[in-house]
């Protein structure tokens, strides 16, 4: 099945990570037409083409940049989201590696629309290779004399979810703990050092020197009207051919999961699709004849978020699903609302019970109010991510859950595909150091 | 060029004012000293002109900052939901039984510090490890003697 490639366009058949090769394939020729634009022509270009936030919440990246404060005497910044840490994506990571010119490209065109001198993109910590890559890329084309008077600096995180919340990630960029701000203001007012700023994600930037390329109305006439153009879909999981396949938005998921990846693997079945990353409202197996696009999803009670469908065979255990989720949310907490902060503990003690047959009818009430505790009385996304999916797995899986109650143990009896599955947070895996063969 | 010397060049890199520069000085200090002890965080905030506890707070945030001793090399699988589908406990206790220890502490020796993390963005090529921060991925319980033995050499 042939893909659509647009961001990924070239990268078998080049290297991309050179500047020549990716002049080769008509590389920083969109930057060129950019800047024979004014900032407002061209804010006007990319809010016709409707780019939609390849991050997770959508939002128009023309509209976004309309809303920076242009006439502000502060510098203004623009600041790329690499933070990818949203569990089952991995798309982000294959454009950093493999077309960072396209990336700083959609940089430098996006600076000269919001009248920006200074890029930071922020790359998570763990993406080490991919750092160096990205690195070289900027210094190549620094050197080269493509940036003009943008300065781009990378930078690099330390180890945090959060950090991938816009207004975390700014305030870790600033040096302090990653915690999210109270909004508003929003960043196109005051963003990074308290000046306008522009943020966002890797796919997103990436996708503009694409949009000034082909110009905004042959973009909006690919994908689906309400949001056109292409995204990479991460799949993974239990999948035949798991990877990235870049398609146009409005794919049908079915086609995605049984053509591109080769359907469920091992000649097991279908039991859920989680479909934007683990935070997202999984789907049933006769839910998945849906368009991968931001409106269709919506419409069935889930999200688009990160383009990243974690499949589910039927080996796994909702509950354990459940609970290995949620100890990841718990894990990522920043700790500074307290909602989220107990709640999502709370919930890691429930779902805890649940597995191990010890919890009550009651109990599955309990988890539902507790995650209703949370819902919109936090200042981040985050602890929505740790309810929204949980929330489904109680509902769509019910007599799972209630199988546990009934039994009073997993009727999986320890076949589970994440039987025994350990997070970072349990006490097996926190014991301490030992210090005294160090010394 | 002493620590302290490169924490002024790394400084210049950001707005004046700013605390910007903390994370990177805190990521050199303990690629120079393998853990970010009490003295080296001293050290750290003494070049930038913070308040050690400022330091401590930034450095108790983030994951791949150690405030402990560690093992010379790191392995890091990932147990997150797309690698756990795809058996990474499995190749947890691969790696446990042949170092000897288990998740999260190190070998007697100093050698190897065994950690479980969260998502490494490899969810693709399950089971990713980072191995001293470079992916490994595919690993499955077979390919983790020569992981090991690649360590060793």
């Amino acid at each position: 099945m042939p893909e659509t490639r647009l961001l990924l366009a070239g990268v078998d058949e080049h290297d991309l990570t050179k500047l020549s090769e990716y002049r080769a394939v008509g590389g920083y020729q969109a930057v060129e037409k950019a800047r024979a634009m004014t900032p407002d022509a061209l804010i006007e270009e990319l809010q016709k083409a409707t780019l939609r936030g390849r991050g997770g919440a959508g939002f128009p990246m023309g509209r976004k940049a309309s809303l920076i404060d242009r006439r502000s005497p502060k510098p203004k910044y623009l600041v790329v989201n690499a933070d990818e840490s949203e569990p089952g994506a991995f798309k982000d990571r294959e454009v950093l590696a493999r077309a960072p010119h396209r990336l700083i490209e959609g940089c430098l065109i996006a600076a000269h629309a919001i009248e920006s001198h200074d890029v930071f993109i922020y790359i998570r910590g763990e993406y080490l290779a991919e750092y160096e890559i990205l690195a070289a890329a900027v210094e190549e084309a620094r050197q080269a004399g493509v940036c003009g008077d943008v300065r781009i600096t990378v930078y690099r995180g330390a180890g945090a979810y959060i950090c991938g919340e816009e207004t975390a990630l700014l305030e870790s960029l600033e040096g302090k703990r990653g915690q999210p701000r109270p909004r508003p203001p929003f960043p196109p007012l005051q963003g990074l050092y308290m000046a306008p700023t522009e943020i966002n994600n890797v796919c997103t930037i990436a996708s503009v020197p694409i949009v000034i390329a082909m110009g905004a109305e042959a973009f909006a006439k690919t994908g689906v009207p309400s949001s056109p153009g292409t995204a990479i879909f991460s799949v993974s999981g239990n999948v035949v051919r798991p990877g990235n396949y870049e398609l146009e938005l409005g794919t049908p998921m079915r086609e995605l999961i049984y053509d591109y990846a080769g359907g469920i693997a091992g000649g097991r079945e279908l039991k859920a699709v989680i479909p934007g990353g683990s935070s997202v409202p999984a789907l049933t197996p006769d839910e998945i004849d849906v368009p991968l696009d931001y409106d269709s999803l919506g419409a069935i009670g889930t999200f688009f978020g990160a383009a990243s469908l974690i499949v589910v065979d039927d080996r796994c255990c909702m509950v354990q699903l459940a609970l290995r989720s949620t100890k990841f949310y718990m894990h990522e907490s920043c700790g500074k609302c307290t909602p989220c902060r107990i709640g999502t503990r709370w919930m890691v003690q429930i779902i805890e019970a649940i597995e191990n047959g010890t919890a009550s009818y009651d109990d599955l009430e309990l988890l539902d109010s507790v995650g209703d505790d949370i819902l919109g009385k936090v200042l981040c996304a985050l602890g929505e991510f740790a309810v929204y999916p949980v929330h489904s797995y109680l509902h769509k899986w019910r007599s799972e859950f209630e199988a546990h109650v009934e039994l009073g143990r997993c009727p999986f009896g320890g076949a589970s595909s994440l039987e025994g599955i350990v997070a970072p947070s349990d006490p097996q895996a926190l014991a301490p150091v030992h210090q005294e063969a160090l010394a | 060029m002493s620590l302290y010397e490169e924490l002024q060049a790394l400084r210049a890199d950001y707005p004046a004012g700013t605390r910007s520069a903390v994370l990177p000085a805190l990521r050199l200090a303990q690629e120079r000293h393998g853990w970010l002890s009490r003295e080296v965080i001293e050290e750290v905030a003494d070049a930038l002109e913070l308040t050690p506890a400022y330091c401590y707070s930034i450095a108790s945030f983030y994951d791949m900052l150690h405030l402990e001793p560690v093992g010379r090399h790191g392995i890091e699988v990932c147990t997150n939901l797309p690698c756990a589908l795809c058996g990474a406990q499995q190749v947890v206790e691969a790696f446990e039984s042949a170092l000897g220890i288990r998740a999260g502490e190190t070998t007697p020796d100093g050698a190897v510090t065994l950690r479980t993390v969260e998502c490494l963005g490899g969810c693709g090529y399950a089971t990713v490890v980072a191995v001293d921060h470079r992916y490994r991925q595919h690993v499955r319980p077979e390919t983790v003697p020569q992981i090991l033995e690649e360590l060793d050499a």
